[in-house]
C-alpha cells in the first residue's frame, strides 16, 4: 500500500467536502426557499436560511397547487409519475425477461433475427422518432392515457440483453435437473430461472424506476389535460414567462418533491443501485 | 456461444417473444420507418397531399443557417459539458479512492444527483441565477458582471452548460471509482518505489490505465449531452434568448411543435438517428463489449 502523508490526506478529505458542497447547493437553496415567503423571494431578498412557512407550502403544493399558471395539486402529478415509472420499470422488465428466456432456451425458426430486430433498438431514444411515436399513439387514441405514457418507453432491448447474458452463465445442469423431476419449461422458468434472477431484476428496477419517474420530453407531448400531468411536465408548467407571477416557494417545493422518490431510492439502495448502472450503462 | 440444454417446443418461444416484438414494432420500427419516408416527402400548405423529393429535405436543412449552427453548437454544448464534468469527477474520484475514513460516506454524498431529472435540474440553478431574484446573482452583479442569462446569448449558454455538468458529475464519479478500483495496488507501489511522486503517478500510470474508462465515459457524456439536456434548456431558457441555446434535439422539438415542415422535422430525426448510430457504433467498436456473441 502507497502510504499517503497526514498533509495529502487532509486535502483529499478537503477536496471531498467542497465537491459535496457544490453538489448540494442547489438543493439546499431550493430546500431553503420552499420555505419562504414569495414577496421576499420575488425582490431577491431571499435568506439563505429556513424561513417558517415550511407546512403551508408544501400543504399548498401538494393538495391545492400553484393559484395562478396549473391548479393541479403536485400530490396528483406525483400519482401520476409513480404509476408511469412502476409501468415502465414492471413492464420492460416483464417483456424483457420472457423474451430473453425464449432466445436463450429454445431453438426455433427467426430466432436470431427476432433477437436483432429487439438488439437495434438499444441504439435509438425515443427523442429521435418523438413525432412520428406521438401520431401512432394519437392514432391509437392512447393520448392522456398511462399506456400511451409507458407503452413507447418500454420498446428498448437494454433489459432484454441484461437478461440473455445472465442466463447464459446459469449452468445447465439446473435445467437437467428439473428435466428429471418432471418439469416443463414454466415450471422450470418459474420455480428455478426466476428466484435466480431476483437480484438482477431488483438492480434493473431501480434504474427503470428513476428513469421512468425522471421523464420529460415524452410526457409533455402526450398529456395535454392538466389531470394527466408528471410532476417533471408540471413544474415546468409553473414557471410562467412572465417572472412576477411564479409562486417561487410552491415551484421549489415541487423540485423537492419531484427529487425526493428517485433520490431516496439511490440512496437507501446505493449497492443495487451501482449494480444496475453499471450493467445498463445508463 | 448456444446453450446445449435447451426446451423443444413450437408455439411457447414466439408467445413469449410476442409481447416484446409487438411492443417494438409498434413504437420503434414504425415510427422510425416513418420517419424516414416523411423525411423524402414534401407537404403542400394544407398538409393535404405531399409529394416525393429525394433529397430536398436534407439539401434545404444544410442549406440553412440556423441549422448549421444548431449542429455547431450542439457539439460545442457536448464538448463542454463532457469536459467540464469529466474532469471534476475525476479529480473526486481520485480523491475517493485513496484509503480515507468515511469514503463510503462521500459516495453517498456524491452519486444522488444522478437521480435529479433534468427539468428540476433547470428549475435548481435558474433559480440561483436568476437575473432578479437569484442567491448567486447578486454575487456576480457585486463582482461587476452584467448577469442576465435571460437576455444574454452567452451566459444562457455557459448557464446550461453548468446546469448540465452538474447533473453529469455523479455518473462519472461513480465509473471513475470503479474504474481506479479496477486498478491493481501493485502498479502504484511499484511506480512510487521508482521515485514517482503522486503527481506523476497519476499522469504516467492512473490516467493511462483508465483511458478505457474515459472514453466510454466521453462517449456516454456526449450522448447525455445531445439528448438529456433537453428538460434542462425548457425549464431554464426555451432555446432562447433568440435561439442562442437551440440544440438539435431542441430544434426537432420546437419545429414540429410549431407544426410547419414535417419533411424537415423528420429529416433532422433522421440525422440525429445517424449521429446516435455512428455514437454507438464507435462505442461498440472501441470500448470493451459487455454483450459477447
Amino acid at each position: 500500500m502507497v502510504e499517503e502523508e497526514g498533509f495529502r490526506r487532509y486535502v483529499a478529505h478537503a477536496i471531498l467536502w467542497i465537491g459535496i458542497a457544490i453538489v448540494a447547493f442547489p438543493v439546499y437553496i431550493a430546500i431553503v426557499a420552499s420555505t419562504q415567503d414569495n414577496a421576499l423571494i420575488a425582490n431577491g431578498q431571499m435568506s439563505l436560511l429556513p424561513g417558517g412557512h415550511f407546512f403551508e407550502v408544501y400543504y399548498q403544493t401538494i393538495f391545492v397547487g400553484t393559484s395562478g399558471s396549473t391548479r393541479e395539486p403536485v400530490g396528483n402529478m406525483m400519482l401520476n409519475s409513480l404509476v408511469m415509472a412502476l409501468a415502465i420499470a414492471i413492464g420492460k422488465i416483464a417483456i424483457s425477461i420472457i423474451s430473453a428466456y425464449a432466445i436463450v432456451y429454445f431453438r426455433f425458426p427467426f430466432r436470431m433475427p427476432i433477437f436483432w430486430i429487439i438488439f437495434i433498438t438499444l441504439m435509438l431514444p425515443v427523442e429521435v422518432r418523438i413525432y412520428p411515436t406521438y401520431k401512432i399513439v394519437a392514432d391509437l387514441h392512447m393520448l392522456d392515457s398511462y399506456a400511451g405514457l409507458a407503452l413507447p418507453l418500454i420498446a428498448s432491448a437494454t433489459a432484454t440483453l441484461l437478461f440473455r447474458q445472465f442466463f447464459m452463465t446459469v449452468p445447465d445442469e439446473l435445467l437437467e435437473a428439473s428435466r428429471i423431476d418432471g418439469a416443463g419449461p414454466l415450471r422450470f422458468f418459474w420455480d428455478t430461472l426466476l428466484p435466480l434472477s431476483r437480484t438482477n431484476m431488483a438492480a434493473l428496477f431501480v434504474i427503470l424506476f428513476i428513469l421512468g419517474w425522471n421523464q420529460y420530453l415524452w410526457p409533455l407531448l402526450i398529456t395535454t389535460r392538466d389531470d394527466m400531468q408528471t410532476i417533471q411536465v408540471g413544474i415546468r408548467k409553473m414557471i410562467t414567462t412572465t417572472d412576477a407571477l411564479t409562486e417561487w416557494p410552491i415551484v421549489m417545493a415541487t423540485a423537492v418533491l419531484a427529487m425526493l422518490p428517485p433520490v431516496f431510492v439511490v440512496v437507501a439502495m446505493q449497492k443495487l443501485f451501482v449494480r444496475g448502472l453499471v450493467e445498463t450503462e445508463k | 456461444m448456444q446453450k446445449q440444454a435447451i426446451f423443444q417446443s413450437k408455439l411457447l418461444p414466439y408467445a413469449l417473444v410476442a409481447p416484446q416484438l409487438a411492443i417494438v414494432l409498434i413504437f420503434f420500427y414504425w415510427p422510425a420507418l416513418q420517419a424516414v419516408i416523411q423525411s423524402f416527402l414534401l407537404q403542400d400548405a394544407f398538409g393535404l397531399s405531399s409529394t416525393f423529393v429525394w433529397f430536398e429535405n436534407y439539401i434545404e436543412l444544410f442549406k440553412d443557417a440556423a441549422y448549421f449552427e444548431a449542429i455547431v453548437r450542439t457539439f460545442f454544448f457536448s464538448f463542454a459539458i463532457a469536459v467540464s464534468s469529466l474532469s471534476f469527477a475525476l479529480l473526486l474520484a481520485v480523491m475517493a479512492d485513496k484509503p480515507l475514513r468515511g469514503s463510503m460516506l462521500y459516495r453517498t454524498l456524491l452519486i444522488w444527483p444522478y437521480a435529479v431529472a433534468p427539468p428540476v435540474v433547470g428549475v435548481l440553478w435558474i433559480f440561483m441565477l436568476h437575473p432578479s431574484l437569484g442567491v448567486l446573482s447578486r454575487y456576480l452583479r457585486n463582482m461587476g458582471i452584467d448577469w442576465n442569462p435571460l437576455l444574454n446569448g452567452d451566459q444562457a449558454a455557459a448557464l446550461i452548460i453548468l446546469a448540465a455538468a452538474w447533473k453529469q458529475i455523479s455518473y462519472n464519479f461513480l465509473f471513475f471509482l470503479a474504474g481506479l478500483q479496477a486498478i491493481p495496488k501493485s502498479v502504484f507501489e511499484a511506480a512510487a518505489i521508482d521515485g514517482a511522486r503522486p503527481m506523476r503517478r497519476f499522469w504516467t500510470v492512473t490516467f493511462p490505465l483508465l483511458s478505457p474508462t474515459i472514453f466510454f465515459l466521453l462517449v456516454v457524456n456526449i450522448v447525455y449531452a445531445f439528448f438529456d439536456t433537453f428538460g434542462i434548456i425548457d425549464t431554464m431558457t426555451r432555446g432562447g434568448p433568440g435561439t442562442s441555446t437551440v440544440t438539435l434535439v431542441y430544434k426537432v422539438y420546437s419545429d414540429g411543435l410549431l407544426g410547419g415542415n414535417l419533411g424537415s422535422s423528420a429529416a433532422q430525426s433522421v440525422i440525429l438517428m445517424v449521429m446516435v448510430i455512428v455514437l454507438t457504433g464507435i462505442q461498440f467498436r472501441f470500448v470493451e463489449r459487455k454483450v459477447t456473441y
